[in-house]
C-alpha cells in the first residue's frame, strides 16, 4: 500500500483537508525552517548548559553524545550527563562502572583538531545523587536515620519521577563545581519531555504543601487547628495505609524537617539556572508524529516559561540520494524497465521501487517536519539522516557531530538542507 | 490468558498493537477492555474518538458481537475510587483533594500511581456480574520497557513497605493476579539494536521479578523489495550504478549515469538496513519467546489499519492456543 505522492509533500502546505477527493494544487513552496547553527553555539564560550529534550527513543542520548564530543574537538571542556545509554554506548564512552562521578573520555589523537578540549561522561545513579543530598544537608546522624528509613529507600531508589529531580539535582551540582565550562544533559526517558522541567516544581510544591505543615506540625509547634488537621488526615491514612508506614512517612518527614529550607532553595536555584543566559535546550524529535507532537508541546512550553531553544534536531531522517525522480515517474519506469526485459531488468526495476519508497517517506517526513514548521515559524530545525545502524562508537558520534554541528549546505535551488527533500524541483 | 499487558521501547508502537491486540481478543463475541495507562489519550486518538474520560468506554465493534471498551486511567479519580470502595471515604477523599493530599501522595510517592493503576486493572481483570466475568479479556497499553517492571512490582513493594493493614492485603491480591497463569507481559519492539536490546533486558527483569512473560511483537517489520541474490550484493556495497544503466535505459529516463549512481546508493542502503534487520530477526529468535511480526504499514494509523494488523495478531494467538 505504497500511497505514490504525485509531488513531493513540501508543495503541500497545512490547511488542506485530509480526506476526500484531492484537489489539484498551487505549488507553492512550504514554509522553511531557519537553519540551526550547533557549532556556533557549541564554540560560544558563553554557552555552558544544553539540555537535550524530547519524547523517548528520539535519540536524545546520542545527540547529547555526539553534540559533547564535537564541542571538546572544539576546545572546550565538556561533561556530558547521560541518564540511560544503551550498552555499547556506554562502553564507547568508558562508562563501565556507575560512580556517579564524571570521568574522562579519551579520545583517541585526532591531528586534525589540535584543540585542547576535554570529554568527560558521567551516568546518573539516582539513588546515590538522593543519598549526597541528604548528606549534604544534614548532621551525620540525621543523615543517617534518613537512609536507613525504609520510606526512604523506596522512595530514592524505585519511585518514578525521582529520576527527573535528581537530574535536575546533578546538573545543578555540575554547574557549581565549576569544572566544566559547557555541561551537555541527557533527560530521563520519561513519557513526556515535560516531566523533566515540572520536576523541581513538583518538589517546591511538595514541600510547600499544606499535607508537609500538617504532617510536621505536631513536632514544630504544636499548634491546635493543624492537629484537629492533623488527626483526621492521620486517623484516615492509618486506616488506608497501616500504622507502620504512617510511622516511617512520618519519620521520614520529621527527619528531612532541617532539610527542606536546603532542598526547596536548591530545586529554585537549578530551575532559574535553566533560564540564565548560558543555558539552552535542543529539542529532539524524530519525523514521526508522535515524536513531533511531543516536542511541540514542548517548544510551547520552554515559550511561555521564558527558556531559550536552540531549535529542533530532526533525527533520522531519510532523504533520497536524488530527487529528480518522483515517486510516481519511478513506479512507472520500474513497470517499463520490467516490461522490457533482458539483463539486469530485474534488479533495474527493483531499483527503481526502491526510489519510489523514499521518494514516498521522504514525502511524508517532508509533510511532518512542514507541519511542525507551519506551527513554529520561528523554531530552527536540523535534519540528521538515519544510518544504517545505530551509533555506538566514537567515530559513529564523530559522524552524527558533523550531521549536527557541520555546514548546512545549501542545495542549487536554494533550499537549505533542513528540508528533508533536499531539492524541490518545479 | 486473560490479562494482556503490552510494553516495548518508546517509539516502537505499543499503543497501536495494544489496540489492535484488543481487536483480535474481541473477535467473535469477546468483551475487552483497553486500558490506557500514561494519560496520553493515545487509544483516543486511534479510534479517532473524542477524548475518553475517566470511565469505560465503547470504543469499536467487533464481528461476531465482540466489543472492545477502552478506559483512560486518572489515577485523582482512581484513589477517589479507591477510597470509595474499600472505606467508604468518598466525601473525605474530596476533602483529602482540597488539601492537597493527592498532590502531596503522588508527590511524596510517585509510584503510589502505579499502585492505583494495577490496583484498577486487577478490579476491572476480576470483576464479577451476575456471577460471570464482565470482561474476557483486559489489555493494558502499559509504561515502557524501561518502566514496566517498576510499574508492575511497585505493588509488591508497596506490600514490603506495609508489612500489615489493608493496603498489605490490597497488594497482595493485585500481586496474586499479575503473577498468575493469567497475565501475560508482550514485549514490543522493531528490528533495530536498541530496541530489540531493552526487550532482551525487560525479559531478564521480568524473570527476576516472577512475572509471566508472554510473546515479542516485532513491529514495523519490512520486506525486501531486491530479489535475494541482489540484496546480498548490494549489501556488500559492490552495485554500482553501470550496474543499473543498461536496463533503465529501457525507460528514457534523462538523469543518465548520474541517476543510476544515486539509485545504487539507495538500494546499497536498502539492502545494507534489511541486512542488519535480518541479524536482528535472529537475535529476537534466541530471546526464546513466541515472535509475531507486523507489517509496516504506510500512511496514517486509523482503525481499518489497526484491525488489520489485529487479524495478523489473531493468527498469532490462535497458533499460541494450538501450541
Amino acid at each position: 500500500m505504497t500511497a505514490a505522492e504525485p509531488q513531493p509533500a513540501a508543495e503541500q502546505t497545512a490547511g488542506g483537508s485530509p480526506r476526500g477527493p484531492r484537489q489539484p494544487r498551487v505549488a507553492r513552496p512550504g514554509p522553511l525552517a531557519p537553519p540551526m547553527d550547533l557549532q556556533a553555539l557549541i564554540e560560544d564560550r558563553a554557552t555552558r548548559i544544553l539540555v537535550c529534550c524530547g519524547a523517548g527513543g528520539v535519540g536524545k542520548t546520542t545527540t547529547s553524545a555526539a553534540l559533547a564530543l564535537a564541542a571538546a574537538e572544539a576546545g572546550r571542556t565538556v561533561v556530558v550527563l547521560t541518564i540511560d545509554p544503551a550498552r555499547r554506548l556506554a562502553q564507547s564512552l568508558g562508562l563501565v562502572e556507575l560512580d556517579n562521578e564524571p570521568r574522562q573520555v579519551h579520545i583517541p589523537g585526532d591531528a586534525g583538531t589540535g584543540a585542547e578540549g576535554e570529554l568527560h561522561a558521567m551516568m546518573l545513579d539516582m539513588k546515590r545523587t538522593f543519598d549526597d543530598v541528604v548528606a549534604a544537608h544534614s548532621t551525620p546522624e540525621r543523615a543517617q536515620a534518613i537512609l536507613d528509613n525504609p520510606f526512604y529507600q523506596t522512595l530514592s531508589s524505585s519511585f518514578s519521577g525521582t529520576q527527573e529531580y535528581m537530574a535536575m539535582e546533578k546538573l545543578g551540582q555540575l554547574r557549581a563545581s565549576d569544572q566544566w565550562d559547557l555541561i551537555i544533559v541527557d533527560t530521563p526517558p520519561s513519557r513526556s519531555a515535560l516531566d523533566f522541567l515540572d520536576a523541581p516544581n513538583r518538589m517546591s510544591r511538595f514541600l510547600d504543601g499544606a499535607m508537609i505543615r500538617l504532617l510536621t506540625a505536631p513536632s514544630r509547634t504544636g499548634l491546635k487547628i493543624a492537629s484537629a488537621g492533623f488527626m483526621f488526615f492521620s486517623r484516615i491514612i492509618s486506616k488506608i495505609l497501616g500504622g507502620q508506614l504512617l510511622r516511617d512517612i512520618s519519620a521520614f518527614v520529621a527527619a528531612l524537617d532541617t532539610m527542606f529550607g536546603g532542598f526547596r532553595e536548591r530545586a529554585t536555584a537549578t530551575y532559574e539556572l535553566l533560564r540564565r543566559p548560558g543555558t539552552w535546550f535542543v529539542v529532539v524529535a524524530t519525523p514521526e508524529p508522535d515524536a513531533l507532537r511531543e516536542a511541540s508541546y514542548f517548544v510551547d512550553r520552554l515559550s511561555s516559561e521564558g527558556m531559550p531553544l536552540a531549535g529542533l534536531v530532526l533525527n533520522r531522517t531519510h532523504p533520497p540520494a536524488t530527487t529528480t525522480l518522483s515517486a510516481t515517474r519511478a513506479e512507472g519506469a520500474a513497470e517499463e524497465v520490467a516490461d522490457a526485459g533482458g539483463p539486469g531488468a530485474e534488479i533495474a526495476a527493483a531499483a527503481l521501487r526502491v526510489h519510489a519508497e523514499r521518494m514516498a517517506l521522504a514525502g511524508r517526513e517532508q509533510h511532518l517536519a512542514d507541519r511542525f514548521t507551519s506551527a513554529h515559524p520561528e523554531v530552527a530545525v536540523r535534519a540528521v539522516p538515519a544510518t544504517a545502524g545505530d551509533v555506538h562508537d566514537l567515530d559513529g558520534l564523530r559522524v552524527m557531530g558533523e550531521q549536527l554541528t557541520g555546514p548546512d549546505g545549501d542545495t542549487p535551488t536554494g533550499t537549505p538542507r533542513t528540508r528533508v527533500l533536499p531539492a524541490r524541483r518545479s | 490468558m486473560r490479562l494482556h499487558v503490552v510494553t516495548g521501547k518508546g517509539g516502537t508502537g505499543k499503543t497501536t498493537v495494544a489496540a489492535a491486540l484488543a481487536l483480535a481478543l474481541a473477535a467473535d463475541g469477546g468483551q475487552v477492555l483497553l486500558v490506557e495507562t500514561e494519560g496520553r489519550q493515545g487509544i483516543a486518538q486511534l479510534f479517532d474518538t473524542p477524548p475518553l474520560p475517566y470511565e469505560e468506554r465503547r470504543v469499536a465493534v467487533v464481528r461476531g458481537g465482540g466489543e472492545v471498551k477502552a478506559l483512560a486511567i486518572d489515577v485523582e479519580e482512581a484513589l477517589l475510587d479507591y477510597l470509595d470502595m474499600f472505606y467508604n471515604l468518598r466525601r473525605a477523599g474530596r476533602a483529602l483533594r482540597k488539601m492537597g493530599a493527592i498532590d502531596f501522595a503522588t508527590a511524596i510517592a510517585p509510584g503510589l500511581r502505579d499502585v492505583l493503576i494495577t490496583g484498577k486493572i486487577k478490579e476491572a481483570v476480576t470483576r464479577r456480574r451476575d456471577g460471570r466475568q464482565v470482561y474476557d479479556a483486559v489489555v493494558v497499553d502499559a509504561p515502557p520497557t524501561g518502566r514496566i517492571t517498576r510499574f508492575l512490582g511497585v505493588t509488591a513493594e508497596m506490600s514490603q513497605l506495609a508489612r500489615s493493614g489493608p493496603i498489605k492485603t490490597q497488594s497482595d491480591g493485585v500481586m496474586a493476579v499479575l503473577r498468575s497463569p493469567q497475565t501475560e507481559v508482550h514485549l514490543v519492539t522493531l528490528l533495530e539494536d536498541m530496541p530489540v536490546q531493552e526487550t532482551a533486558d525487560a525479559i531478564a527483569e521480568l524473570t527476576e521479578a516472577k512475572l509471566p512473560i508472554g510473546s515479542v511483537i516485532v513491529n514495523m517489520a519490512t520486506e525486501p523489495v531486491l530479489p535475494e541474490p541482489a540484496l546480498l550484493r548490494a549489501a556488500e556495497g559492490t552495485l554500482t550504478g553501470a550496474d543499473l544503466a543498461p536496463a533503465l535505459a529501457a525507460a528514457h529516463l534523462h538523469g543518465g549515469e548520474e541517476l543510476a549512481d544515486a539509485l545504487a546508493v539507495e538500494v546499497t542502503e536498502h539492502a545494507q538496513r534489511w541486512a542488519a534487520q535480518d541479524d536482528l530477526r535472529d537475535e529476537v529468535e534466541d530471546l526464546g519467546r513466541p515472535t509475531v511480526e507486523l507489517p509496516l504499514l504506510t500512511g496514517p494509523m486509523d482503525v481499518g489499519s489497526l484491525f488489520e494488523l489485529a487479524g495478523r495478531l489473531e493468527d498469532h494467538l490462535r497458533s499460541e492456543v494450538a501450541a
